[in-house]
């Protein structure tokens, strides 16, 4: 167990570096962190999975308190709260699920925004500065859950599986137009859909760090092993420009939170809306 | 399933996994975790702010109803005030008219009042002027009588003593001399004549 802010093996890295085995760039084993456990047990408590236990405990608290003593004159905590909720509840859920049907969906979006966003950000918090999304269980377990939501919902709508099934074709399209519509949307609906999904945030959150480690790292060997003011000039730059890049990354955080909670909330009004 | 790929690679295990094979510790965390915080927002988080919402909507309601019927209130009072403004402006315009009115109408009386004591002072004046003046011609007339007659008997030495004689030529002379039939410088010749 370790639970100190470099995993063990970047350590080594930077011990046989010193060795003179050259900079080992970051790369797949980066993103492996483990807590308690081995390194090929399936059941090892990783450092991604400890943080995300703790953002539910933080979030939980944070909105359990608030909802304790709402009032109509929000305190200045509550206000924050009321801006998350506000932004899910009203430009999210309501604006694109439709005033009808939004209420039901809108714990499901909270849950999805709090919790993305919350450990995206935790991506260039000083002290954890890992994003968990970048671990590809996260986003498929969101993924899935949105997936099973908006099909079970379409299903309910669109009375059974063959109703949802031809709901899936828009009305008035010529015959032969139809087996491959039926095809193209079928595709759409089942696999792309999900697949892109829970991709797009993981794929953002491990590029991101990636870029992150490749210039921290990286303008730090050139700063300490560089042989020539040079060397050790363009290690400065590499820094600087990865404080710039954290700034970035701060933006590409709240968009994926942003986006994977706008796209769940597109996907379900697809299944709740009557046509196509 | 998914655990095939990472027994056949025992040696390495999953730091060298492939980034896109999920770890199943990790996804039972994410599920709990989803789990726990889907708990929370649906059954205490989302049902109270949506009361508070409903909450703050009827007293922002409220409040509005208030507001104008406050608005209201205040608009009805300013009427109010710009009536009796309005009614005390045309009342102090009808006392300034009556004033000036008034104050005319003094002057005018003072004025008639002034011109009818003058004319009667006038008039007294003249009539006392008119009394002395009779007066003093008749004592005149008495006067020249008996100064013509005291003269005209040295002058002529006949004693006229008859009263009535007297009188009838110091009429008549005194007539002539009115009427302008003898003029006073004739009357000297005709004297010195006589």
């Amino acid at each position: 167990m370790s639970l100190s802010v470099v995993p063990a093996h970047w350590l080594q890295g930077g011990l046989s570096a010193a060795d003179e085995e050259g900079f080992q760039a970051p790369g797949i084993e980066s993103f492996w962190w483990p807590l308690i456990g081995s390194d090929t047990s399936n059941w090892t408590l990783t450092r991604p999975a400890f943080v995300v236990m703790a953002s539910v405990v933080i979030i939980g608290f944070f909105f359990l308190a608030v909802a304790g003593k709402l009032t109509v004159v929000p305190s200045k905590r509550q206000w924050v709260a009321e801006q998350a909720y506000g932004f899910v509840r009203n430009t999210i859920a309501r604006d694109v699920i439709g005033a009808k049907d939004f209420r039901p969906f809108v714990p499901l979006l909270m849950t999805l925004f709090t919790l993305i966003l919350f450990n995206n950000v935790m991506g260039i918090l000083p002290f954890v500065q890992f994003p968990s999304m970048s671990r590809i269980a996260f986003p498929i377990v969101l993924t899935l859950i949105v997936y099973v939501v908006y099909h079970t919902v379409g299903l309910r709508r669109k009375h059974g599986v063959v109703g949802y099934l031809k709901s899936l074709v828009p009305p008035g399209l010529p015959v032969w137009l139809r087996p491959i519509m039926f095809f193209l949307e079928f595709l759409t609906y089942f696999i792309i859909r999900p697949l892109t999904l829970a991709l797009r945030l993981f794929g953002n959150m491990l590029a991101g760090h990636l870029m992150l480690l490749v210039f921290i790292l990286g303008g730090e060997y050139l700063l300490v092993h560089g042989s020539n003011l040079f060397v050790q000039a363009s290690g400065i730059l590499g820094l600087a420009f990865g404080i710039v890049m954290t700034f970035f990354e701060l933006l590409v955080q709240f968009l994926q939170a942003f986006i994977f909670t706008l796209l769940s909330a597109l996907y379900i009004s697809d299944a709740v809306s009557e046509e196509h | 399933m998914v655990l095939a790929p990472v027994k056949a690679a025992e040696d390495v295990g999953w730091p060298e996994a492939l980034p896109l094979l999920p770890h199943p510790a990790e996804i039972v965390i994410g599920i709990i975790a989803f789990g726990i915080l889907y708990w929370i927002f649906s059954r205490k988080v989302v049902p109270r702010m949506e009361a508070m919402y409903e909450e703050r909507a009827a007293a922002i309601e409220g409040g509005m109803a208030q507001a104008e019927q406050a608005q209201a209130e205040a608009r009805a009072a300013l009427e109010k005030y710009n009536a009796q403004l309005a009614e005390a402006r045309t009342e102090a315009n009808e006392i300034r008219e009556s004033a000036r009115e008034q104050g005319a109408s003094i002057v005018a009386e003072m004025r008639s009042q002034a011109q009818s004591e003058a004319s009667r002072i006038t008039e007294s004046a003249q009539r006392q002027v008119e009394a002395e003046r009779q007066q003093a011609v008749v004592q005149l007339r008495q006067e020249v009588g008996s100064l013509s007659t005291s003269l005209a008997s040295k002058i002529v030495g006949e004693s006229l003593e008859d009263e009535v004689r007297q009188k009838g030529i110091v009429d008549r002379f005194l007539a002539e001399l009115e009427t302008g039939e003898v003029t006073p410088e004739k009357v000297a010749p005709a004297g010195r004549e006589t």
